[in-house]
This record gives C-alpha cells, sequence and structure tokens, in this order.
C-alpha cells in the first residue's frame, strides 16, 4: 500500500481526468456517487493544490480496498456510499422567510434552551434583515487573535492560505490508512476548521466554531487540525447545543491535535445531531475518528457531552509520545430512544511519566444501547505511565443496555493502572425522594443525571457547561413513564 | 388540618391499611406507636401520595379539600413534608442545590419568582445553624456517605428550610444521638408554631420527652387501636404492645 507521491502523479498522467470528468463542477451540489473523479473534482471546488488533490487521491485509494469496520456493538444498515453526494456548496439561500415556517417542536427546543430569536433564525435558516450582532463580535474576535498571530479560519482557506502548516500537520495523527472512515473522510472532506496557536500563545478567549457559523455550517465530512505550538495554550468548542436537523444521515469527521512541547490543548464538544424519532427511524450515523498527539510535557483534555446521532462510534484519543504528558478524557454519552452509541478513547502511553484519567458517564434510556470502549495501552519504555479509569453507567428503565469494554495493555512492568466501574438505576425511591419535595418527576431525573454527570460537566467552560445541563434534561424528556 | 377517614390501602393486593381514622389540627403535634410492620410507614407514605400504594377505600383530606387526585409534589406544593425512614441518596447533587431546587420548585408551583441568591443564602445560614449543621456539609452529596445521624438531621434541616403545614417524622429518632437528638427535637419545637402541625413515628418515648405530643396513637396491623395523651407513650414503654393485640381490645 507504500504509495509515494511521484508514483501517484505518474499513475494520475496516464488517466484521462480532464475528458473523462462528469462532474460539473459549477453546480453547487454533486451528483450521487464516489469516484475519483469526484475527488478531483471536489478538491478543484476547494481550488486546493496539488499536493493536496494527491493527498485525497491517495487517500481515496485506501479507503477503496477497505471494509466497514464491524467491531462497535452498533446495528445499522450500511450506508450506501454511492447514494451520497459529496460535495454541496454551503447554503447561502435561507430556507425559510420568517420563523413561522418554521417546525415548531424545534423552536419550542430552542427556546428552552434559552436560544435568542436571533440565533434562532440563524440556526433554522430563517432570513435575517439586520446585521447581527455576531457578526461585529466576530470582526473583533479575528482582530484580537491576528494581534496574537493566532490563526484560526476554514480547513479550506488554511490549505489555500498557510499551506505549509497543514502540509506539515495533517494526516500525521490520523493518518489517511487509520480507518474506513477516517479514509473516506481524508478523500472527501470539504469544511472544517483550521486553528493554530504560535509559541508561547496563550489564546484569550474559547475559539468555536460558532463564530465561523457564516462559513462553515457543519458539513458532513468534517476536518479539523488544532496545531498548539510550543508552551502555548488553547480552548476549543465544537458543536452547539441547538439541534441539528441536517438532511444527511452520514457524518464522518476528523480532528487531530497536536499538542508540542509544553502545550495544552482543551477540546469540548457538545453533539446534538438528529437522533432520529422515537420510534428509531432516521437519525444521524455519526463515526468520528479525533485524535491527539503529546509531545514533552504537553496535555490535551477531550471533553464531550454526546445526547445525539442514532449510531455514534467515536473515540477521542490521545497519543502521550513526550515524556510528562498528560491525556484527560471526560465525556457524558446520553441514549434515548433507539439510539445507538458506541464510544470511549484511547490513551497511548509512549514516554515516561506519561498520565492518563478516563471519566466516562453513560446514559442509557427507553430502548436504547450505550457502550464505553477504551484501551489504555502503556509502551515498553513508558515507565512509570499512570492511568485512571472511571466508568459509570445509569440506566432508566428496563429495556435499555449499557455496556463496557475496557481494554488494557501493559508492556512496562512500572505502568500503575486503575480502573473502576459503576452501574446504578434511577430508582423509583430516589424520584418519590425529590417528588415528595415538591420536585416533579421530569425535573427530578434532571437533577439525578446532572448530579451523575457532574464531574464532566465540571470540565465544561461555564456558558457550555449550563448549556449542556439544559440539554441533558431535553434528551432524556419523557423517559420515564 | 388534616382529616383521615376510613383509609385502607392495599400493595400488590396485600392489604396494610384497614381503616384509619385520623384528626390533626393546627398547632397539635401527634405521636404514632406501633409495632414493626404495623403501617406506620405506610401510613405516612400514603399521606404524601406514594402511588405504589392503593387507597381502596376511604379519604385523606388536607384543609377540607380531598388529596386523592393530587401527585406527591402538589401535596408537597400544599405543605406536606415527610422526613423518611430511610433517606435515599443522590450522587453529585449537593444539600445546598437539592434544597434550592425544592424552595424553588414549590414556589413557582404557588406563582411565586425564584428565591434571589441572598435570600436563600441567610435562610440556608440560618437553618443550618438552627440545627448544627457545618457548612461544608451543604456542599456535600445528597445523603452520600452520611451517617445515619447525619441522615435525619438532614432530613430536619430540608424540614426547616420548606417550612411545611404538616411534617411527618418517620423515626426521625432512631440513629441519632443523645445530643443530636436534643438539637433536632430543639429544631422541632423551634419550627412549630399553631398554624403548623407534627405527625411523629417513633418506637421511643425519649423523643416524647423533647416533643411533647397532644396525643398518642397507636397502630396495629394497620388501625388505630388506642389513643390517648402523652400517658400512653409510657405505658407502652412500660407494657409493650401486646396487652393491644386486636383480641383483647374489645
Ligand atoms: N413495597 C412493599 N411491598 C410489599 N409489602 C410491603 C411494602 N411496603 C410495606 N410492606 C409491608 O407493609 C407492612 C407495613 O410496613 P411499614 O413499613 O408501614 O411498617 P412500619 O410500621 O413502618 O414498621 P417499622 O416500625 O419497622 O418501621 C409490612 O408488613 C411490610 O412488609
Ligand atoms: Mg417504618
Amino acid at each position: 500500500m507504500a504509495y509515494t507521491e511521484e508514483e501517484l502523479k505518474k499513475e494520475l498522467e496516464t488517466k484521462e481526468y480532464e475528458y473523462g470528468f462528469y462532474t460539473d463542477i459549477e453546480s453547487d451540489t454533486f451528483p450521487k456517487g464516489l469516484n475519483e473523479e469526484v475527488v478531483i473534482a471536489i478538491s478543484k471546488k476547494k481550488e486546493e493544490p496539488e499536493w493536496m488533490t494527491l493527498w485525497r487521491l491517495k487517500a481515496f485509494k485506501i479507503w477503496k480496498e477497505m471494509v466497514e469496520p464491524e467491531w462497535p456493538n452498533v446495528k445499522y444498515e450500511k450506508p450506501d456510499f454511492q447514494d451520497i453526494s459529496y460535495y454541496s456548496a454551503p447554503n447561502v439561500k435561507p430556507k425559510y422567510d420568517s420563523l413561522d415556517e418554521v417546525d415548531p417542536e424545534l423552536l419550542d427546543t430552542f427556546n428552552r434552551l434559552g436560544i435568542s430569536l436571533e440565533e434562532q433564525k440563524k440556526l433554522a435558516g430563517v432570513a435575517v434583515d439586520i446585521v447581527m450582532d455576531s457578526v461585529s463580535v466576530a470582526t473583533t474576535f479575528k482582530e484580537t487573535l491576528a494581534e496574537k498571530g493566532i490563526i484560526f479560519c476554514s480547513i479550506s482557506d488554511a490549505i489555500k492560505n498557510h499551506p505549509e502548516l497543514v502540509k506539515k500537520y495533517i494526516g500525521t495523527v490520523v493518518p489517511q490508512t487509520d480507518n474506513f472512515y477516517a479514509a473516506l473522510n481524508s478523500a472527501v472532506f470539504s469544511d472544517g476548521s483550521f486553528c493554530y496557536i504560535p509559541k508561547g500563545v496563550r489564546c484569550p478567549m474559547e475559539l468555536s466554531t460558532y463564530f465561523r457559523i457564516n462559513q462553515a455550517g457543519t458539513g458532513q465530512f468534517e476536518r479539523t487540525l488544532v496545531v498548539a505550538d510550543e508552551d502555548s495554550y488553547v480552548s476549543y468548542l465544537e458543536g452547539c447545543t441547538a439541534p441539528s436537523r441536517d438532511e444527511n444521515q452520514l457524518h464522518a469527521a476528523v480532528v487531530e491535535l497536536i499538542a508540542l512541547d509544553g502545550a495544552e490543548i482543551k477540546y469540548s464538544t457538545v453533539q446534538n445531531w438528529f437522533p432520529g424519532t422515537k420510534e428509531g427511524k432516521g437519525g444521524v450515523f455519526n463515526f468520528v475518528t479525533k485524535r491527539g498527539i503529546c509531545e514533552k510535557n504537553a496535555k490535551i483534555s477531550w471533553t464531550q457531552v454526546e445526547t445525539g446521532s442514532a449510531v455514534t462510534w467515536k473515540y477521542p484519543s490521545c497519543i502521550l509520545k513526550g515524556d510528562n504528558s498528560i491525556g484527560e478524557f471526560y465525556s457524558v454519552a446520553v441514549t434515548n430512544n433507539h439510539q445507538q452509541a458506541d464510544t470511549g478513547t484511547k490513551m497511548i502511553h509512549l514516554g515516561k511519566n506519561t498520565k492518563s484519567t478516563i471519566i466516562s458517564k453513560g446514559i442509557s434510556a427507553g430502548h436504547s444501547q450505550n457502550s464505553y470502549r477504551g484501551l489504555v495501552q502503556v509502551g515498553s519504555r513508558a515507565e512509570n505511565a499512570r492511568n485512571f479509569s472511571q466508568c459509570d453507567s445509569l440506566l432508566m428503565g428496563n429495556d435499555c443496555g449499557a455496556h463496557a469494554f475496557p481494554y488494557i495493555e501493559a508492556k512496562n512492568k512500572s505502568a500503575m493502572i486503575e480502573h473502576e466501574a459503576t452501574t446504578s438505576k434511577i430508582g423509583e425511591d430516589q424520584i418519590f425522594y425529590c417528588n415528595q419535595r415538591g420536585i416533579d418527576t421530569e425535573k427530578a431525573i434532571a437533577l439525578i443525571v446532572n448530579g451523575f454527570s457532574k464531574e464532566v460537566l465540571n470540565k465544561l467552560p461555564m456558558e457550555f457547561a449550563a448549556e449542556a445541563q439544559k440539554l441533558l434534561e431535553i434528551s432524556l424528556e419523557g423517559s420515564v413513564g | 388540618m388534616l382529616k383521615i377517614t376510613n383509609l385502607h390501602a392495599n400493595i400488590e393486593g396485600k392489604e396494610i391499611l384497614n381503616g384509619i381514622n385520623l384528626t390533626v389540627n393546627a398547632g397539635e403535634v401527634h405521636a404514632i406507636m406501633g409495632p414493626n410492620g404495623s403501617g406506620k410507614s405506610t401510613l405516612a407514605s400514603v399521606i404524601a401520595g406514594k402511588e405504589e400504594f392503593e387507597v381502596t377505600q376511604g379519604e385523606i383530606t388536607m384543609d377540607n379539600e380531598s388529596l386523592e387526585e393530587l401527585s406527591p409534589e402538589e401535596r408537597a406544593h400544599k405543605g406536606v413534608f415527610l422526613s423518611f425512614q430511610y433517606p435515599v441518596e443522590i450522587p453529585g447533587v449537593s444539600v445546598t442545590n437539592f434544597v434550592k431546587t425544592a424552595i424553588n420548585e414549590s414556589r413557582k408551583a404557588q406563582g411565586l419568582e425564584e428565591m434571589s441568591a441572598k435570600e436563600m443564602l441567610q435562610l440556608l445560614r440560618e437553618k443550618s445553624e438552627l440545627l448544627g449543621i457545618d457548612r461544608k456539609f451543604l456542599s456535600r452529596s445528597l445523603n452520600e456517605g452520611f451517617s445515619g445521624g447525619e441522615k435525619k438531621r438532614n432530613e430536619i434541616f430540608q424540614m426547616a428550610m420548606l417550612e411545611p403545614k404538616l411534617a411527618i417524622l418517620d423515626e426521625t429518632d432512631s440513629g441519632l444521638d443523645i445530643d443530636a437528638l436534643r438539637v433536632v427535637a430543639n429544631g422541632v419545637n423551634t419550627l412549630k408554631s399553631k398554624d403548623n402541625a407534627v405527625i411523629l413515628i417513633t418506637h421511643y418515648q425519649r423523643l416524647l420527652e423533647y416533643i411533647v405530643p397532644d396525643f398518642v396513637h397507636v397502630l396495629y396491623n394497620g388501625k388505630i387501636v388506642k389513643s390517648g395523651t402523652k400517658e400512653l407513650a409510657l405505658e407502652l414503654e412500660e407494657k409493650g404492645y401486646d396487652w393491644l393485640k386486636p383480641e383483647t381490645v374489645i
């Protein structure tokens, strides 16, 4: 499988792509189907340099040879990859003229999440006629970042404007060969973010994709690359608590984090994709590859609150390459109705004195299935590696399932690995106790669930934590009779 | 204030309460005693509206209004408070957060605004002092890892915060050491007024020395078989319950 770029180039030259081209790159949405022409067309559409096109093609070649993984503890109908359109221009035209046309249930959720009217319009795709505050906010925001030399832009812009950085780091943590969905993403990604924090700079604010909503939206195949140079710090927020009603069923994102010597990256996610109907129809398949690498004395923390998607398959991981580096994973995953989640992390200890912490909280309700899957690996040279893992499951009702698949591979005798696990059920007694104090059942569940998730919610940036709390409440509504 | 007439209640087809009559007026303290399994906690749960129990006959009214159709939380909003014999743990929810939620939910039900942070803090301070509770205790997870006595004290602390009209204390004295019993009893006495009422469920005369009841009732096999004044408790302490067996009481 070891293709060199030269070989690829040659192969390309012998084929008549230019002529065989059937995809009309002028159109805003490509016809369904995936082949090399489509990959090249995406790259063209994005006005990418040749090296990027070749990189994508290499990924595509790899992907074609791969099969979809079967090991996650989820059941779904495999997507037909020829039945998907792989490029669609950012939707500039509003879908609706006023909020009155938007699904009232969606608006109700917005209101309960405390989302302002202007934001609601933006999120639902309603035309806005006044200049929104966030635009000016975004401008001042950009200026502040620029002063510090921080680059924060779409991945497409980064490929154009900072090719040396992208070229140096893309695929270094999640190579094209990594897995089926990462390979697919590498071939066809069209959205995503890029962020670079220069040496010694502490990013003065939380970086959030929200600020680039006008450019991005949330794509089907997003690619995010965050590079924190030596001794820098950044806190990055991804996602949105507002429900995303995306027509795309398959989402396969890749996120790569690079924390150079002494750098720290905090990466927080709130995921609320459409989970399907109560009966289990529809909903997003979310197959994500997220991984970070820590050089010497570096630290990466993943914090996630996962409430959406019909099927989730996601393991934010840390490669603790440098000595004294630290990896953390804090996760709350909620499944309700017919949702299925297989999520967890991998902590790969390579350097000496590396430390990792895993706190995973799974909440299952309805007929859902919630699995934790984690790997703690300690390499032979990782003297004094330490890991602490805690996996707690909370069950609501008798029809849901919680599963844990913790794997430990230690090749160094000095490793200290601790694992704790609990499973509990929200009891009638707890609910009655709350009811007796005047707290109704819905609120009681919210209280209990928030208490259960507290250690993770505490890791989220303040404003995000409050929203995430409300989101948990809403996701579990109606889950106890 | 509370009027129970001919109350019968079942669980899983088994009759636990069979014909309870009890009237509690504002300003009164009633003690309910009786052997293990006689139905004391069941009576408390039925008043509080626990749905596992099925009321098959009779009626409970509060301020002349039937409680039948009211959910447990609605009863709580009307001022019913139950200090549990076995308080449950709620991990990750601090005592403060729990009490705050309880107070604000009740206020919401009454159409009032949420209590301001300042007022809440003041109330927390005042009531925790009254019950000799360390402020650090208030940030611990509700009942998680609390000792038996701490759980009971915390129940009374919640009662103090919520200021109910009718407080039912189910064996609040068991698990409390002598000093704690005095502190808790003193707390209950301080909160007592002519507008509220207390039902004490207990096995021991000792509590009744601190909180003096106006009436004492003996529950036996789901029925009140004898009622009297505080002297009845002394008599029970001496003689036990055997002499009150329904066969012997004609
Ligand atoms: N959920 C239940 N299912 C079946 N039986 C029950 C249930 N709850 C209570 N009982 C039964 O009802 C009877 C009365 O119980 P209750 O707890 O009211 O007694 P008590 O008077 O409070 O006793 P104690 O002094 O030991 O606290 C007991 O025989 C008990 O086993
Ligand atoms: Mg009892």
